[in-house]
């Protein structure tokens, strides 16, 4: 690879070799305030191929491929090769990860207490831990948080937030002094445009939380909220997990702890500021 | 003919927790989670490590002879998800 770049967002480490300069710049400067791997030697690894050599320079498009690796995951034009870089990233910790059971969620925490955020894509897991993390919590992840199966703390993962559509918009106004990375358009997800995580979310990536609560928020409908019993809970979070069967015994064990510990609550929500609300209550 | 007789893991071969309204059942063998509401716990918990008849499991739950069918029901589901032995 000609170009490379390796980082570390808390406990995993990336090295990131491209056929072309752009991603790699760009990750380079999103990533600036960011460790370097421990001892220089990366978990994953990543790379971003020309589809095939001539198309290098002839519309050049993205594939990505490393230890794991989707067999139909479809080539992303030069354009979109930022999101191709975090797509193949978040894909090694997804499948590979052993160390922790990963929940699809985002994550904030507040004097040592996590709230975890989960749902399907659209759900708004991103905007809302954007948005608690203008008002004063810290942001430990948007996309997977990373439970130790030992302790039941939870592992920060603060990779670039990635925010969708209109949620870029509203992330920006409330946080203006805040860095973002080049606006994607039209990517197969919608325009794409990713927050750096502020100093604090940094600064405190190797700090654990302990879990304190659960929510499954939903965007678009009226404001409703309603407690999750483990069992539901439990059926949504294998649902949710990357690699819950990977993990086996430990997976089961790791999840049925979590669930009897930490209260679920499903959150219904027509905008933001109902939804932070809602969420801080439960605080 | 032999009475069929039933078989689940015996303890060791099994983790359970209870969720609420739901039991959560990990199967070591198979590596498979299975999600189980009553009775299937206290049936499992009847025939661990022992082979037991359909006779000695209505006997066990104070069965009448009309719900001897759901019992039939409910054992057949585990043999199919491969809780339950039968032989």
């Amino acid at each position: 690879m000609r170009h490379v770049f390796s980082v570390r967002i808390g406990p995993a480490s990336f090295r990131v070799g491209s056929d072309w300069r752009a991603p790699v710049d760009q990750l380079r400067a999103l990533y600036a305030g960011y460790p370097a791997p421990e001892g220089g030697i990366a978990d994953y690894t990543v790379r971003l191929s020309a589809t095939r050599p001539w198309r290098r320079f002839v519309r050049p498009s993205v594939a990505i491929a490393g230890d794991y690796m989707l067999p139909d995951a479809a080539p992303l034009p030069l354009a979109h090769g930022l999101l191709a870089a975090e797509m193949a990233m978040n894909l090694q910790l997804a499948l590979g990860e052993r160390r922790f059971l990963l929940l699809h969620a985002a994550t904030v925490e507040r004097d040592g207490r996590a709230i975890v955020l989960t749902g399907e894509s659209g759900a708004g897991k991103s905007t809302l831990a954007a948005l608690l993390s203008a008002r004063g919590w810290r942001l430990m992840g948007d996309e997977f948080a990373l439970l130790d199966p030992e302790t039941g703390l939870l592992h920060a993962f603060p990779r670039l937030v990635s925010l969708k559509n209109a949620a870029i918009d509203v992330v920006r106004a409330a946080l203006p002094d805040a860095r973002f990375g080049p606006l994607m358009a039209g990517t197969p997800k919608g325009d794409i445009r990713h927050l750096v995580p502020g100093e604090a979310a940094l600064a405190a990536m190797d700090q654990l939380a302990r879990p304190v609560r659960l929510v499954f928020p939903r965007y678009g409908f009226t404001p409703d909220a309603r407690p999750v019993g483990a069992g539901e809970a439990f059926v949504r979070l294998t649902q949710a997990s990357t690699n819950y069967v990977a993990l086996g015994e430990q997976g089961f064990d790791a999840l049925t702890r979590f669930v009897r510990a930490v209260p679920a609550i499903a959150i219904d929500y027509p905008d933001a500021a109902s939804a932070i609300a809602a969420i801080e209550a439960e605080a | 003919m032999a009475a069929t007789r039933y078989r689940a893991p015996a303890q060791g071969g099994l983790r359970i927790a209870a969720l609420d309204d739901l039991v959560a059942i990990y199967h070591r063998a198979s590596g498979i989670t299975h999600l189980a509401v009553a009775p299937v716990p206290e049936l499992m918990e009847a025939m661990a490590g022992e082979w037991r008849t359909l006779d000695a499991l209505a006997d066990a739950f104070g069965l009448a002879a009309d719900e001897r069918g759901a019992l039939i029901e409910r054992l057949e589901e585990l043999v199919a998800t491969g809780l339950v032995e039968a032989a």
